[in-house]
């Protein structure tokens, strides 16, 4: 196994567009590590990304701020700008492990592994997040619910690397929230995952929303009518329970050991519905 | 093929060759016998390989040895001044906060990561901070007593 630390974004395409042996892309290493110690994975070379400067800063853009997708998530919990304008995002990453998993996972990462249950993934979505992407052909950039196609499967092409997380600047009337459900307080797997971002006016009326679900179905779900169910509204008890009953019938999701297919579906409902609430109040609305 | 990674331990210049797929742990205990660093489950859940990376709490389980190249580690090893032990290391003895001690390093790095960025941390705090940290003997409780009352000893100096 071969381990390569790139100094630049071209350097590390290079690379990975030398052959078509098993590359992988090393951020936090906090999934990777994983599998590869028990043996589910292989790969022949790792490309570390932390050497690259666009991938481990975070970086003004005029409107929008580019999150490197090497950074770990106890810098993002410490990026005060972030905070305020994205309090779900952060709080969803921040959700991911413990203190000393913090210290590594990335946005990048929590996102290529493809996990359902990836917590920050609903919050990007939610957030319109997008994703700046290098390959052989130069950058591309995609929205962030494009990415996941199948449970361990992205669209990113194996000579191709997530370099940073575009997000927006902070901006009034808008906030986000999410929320998720596991069967203790920490270190565990969403058995729901529920990220809501609302855009209100000074009178308190939904101008835009979008809402997204993780660990209810095989990749995270866009809530496609909550626009329409939000719009308008000022997120009262009748809008919320549209919204609720909008969830549980998005929701696809698995049985196992944390939640039966009835449970998650129920508490999918329920978490939208709270984190609806939270995402409003935050936005200025009350 | 071995890769010669030149880095700090605990304010020593450290040098050793490594394969790509060793993790940090593992160099630390089986090359630089520093095994103060446990291996619990190396699998990032028990905390018990804590260290700090360049300043970060991190499980040395899921670092690769490789990445250490110009990196600054400290360890167990590192955290008391000579024979002079942290406050944290003699309040863990005072206050009876270990048994077997397999989890002590880990969370005695970890405590002194919290209180190096918060001397005055409530309670809950202290247990979210510590969550990453598996200890199967104290349950937890002397633990978390340890911690505050070192927190603040080392407000009043
Ligand atoms: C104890 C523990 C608890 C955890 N708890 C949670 C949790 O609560 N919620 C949760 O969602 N996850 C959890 N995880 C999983 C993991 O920590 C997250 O998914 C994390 O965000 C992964 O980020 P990373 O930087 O460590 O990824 P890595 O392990 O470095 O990479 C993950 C995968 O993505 C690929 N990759 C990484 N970066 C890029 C990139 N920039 N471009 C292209 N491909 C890339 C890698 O090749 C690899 O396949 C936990 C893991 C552990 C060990
Ligand atoms: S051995 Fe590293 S976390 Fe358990
Ligand atoms: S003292 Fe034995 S595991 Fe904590």
């Amino acid at each position: 196994m071969i381990y390569e630390r790139p100094n630049t974004v071209s350097e590390a395409v290079e690379i990975l567009s030398k052959s078509h042996e098993k590359k992988s892309i090393l951020a936090g290493g906090t999934d990777l590590l994983v599998q590869m110690r028990s043996g589910y994975y292989r790969p022949s070379h790792i490309v570390d990304i932390k050497n690259i400067p666009e991938a481990t800063q975070i970086r003004d853009d005029g409107d929008t701020f580019l999150v490197g997708a090497g950074v770990p998530g106890a810098q993002l919990s410490e990026h005060v700008e972030l905070i305020k304008a994205w309090p779900g995002v952060i709080e969803a990453m921040d959700l991911i492990g413990s203190t000393q998993i913090q210290g590594r996972a990335t946005l990048g990462g929590n996102l290529c592994n493809a996990s359902p249950a990836a917590d920050s993934v609903p919050a990007m979505i939610a957030a319109d997040a997008t994703c700046i992407i290098a390959g052989p052909n130069g950058y591309r950039e995609e929205k962030i619910e494009n990415v996941v196609t199948a449970p361990g499967v992205s669209s990113i092409a194996n000579n191709e690397f997530v370099v940073s997380i575009r997000l927006a600047k902070f901006k009034t009337g808008r906030a986000d929230a999410y929320l998720r459900f596991i069967p203790r307080t920490e270190m565990d797997i969403a058995v729901v995952g529920a990220a809501v971002c609302v855009l209100i006016d000074k009178k308190g009326i939904c101008l835009n929303a979008k809402v997204s679900l993780g660990a209810v179905a095989p990749t995270q779900v866009v809530i496609e009518t909550a626009p329409q169910i939000l719009i308008g509204t000022r997120l009262d008890e009748e809008t919320l329970d549209k919204l609720a009953k909008a969830a549980r019938a998005s929701c696809n999701p698995i049985d196992d050991k944390r939640g039966t297919i009835e449970y998650r579906t129920s508490v999918a409902g329920v978490l939208t519905k709270r984190a609806a609430k939270i995402a409003f109040d935050r936005a200025g609305g009350a | 093929m071995k890769t010669h990674i030149t880095t700090t331990v605990n304010g020593e210049p450290e040098e050793f060759l490594c394969e790509t797929e060793q993790t940090l742990l593992d160099i630390l205990r089986d090359e630089l016998n520093l095994t103060g660093s446990k291996e619990g489950c190396s699998s990032g859940d028990c905390g018990a390989c804590s260290i700090i990376l360049n300043g970060r709490l991190v499980c040395a389980c899921l670092v690769l040895a490789v990445e250490a190249e110009g990196q600054k580690i400290e360890t167990i090893e590192g955290m008391a001044d000579g024979e002079e032990l942290h406050p944290l290391q003699k309040n863990f003895l005072k206050d009876a906060a270990l048994q077997c001690g397999i989890c002590t390093p880990g969370f005695l790095i970890a405590a002194k990561a919290l209180l190096e960025k918060n001397l005055n941390p409530t309670e809950k705090e202290v247990r979210y901070w510590l969550a990453g940290n598996l200890c199967r003997c104290t349950g937890y409780d002397k633990i978390i007593r340890s911690v505050l009352n070192t927190a603040e000893e080392m407000r009043r100096k």
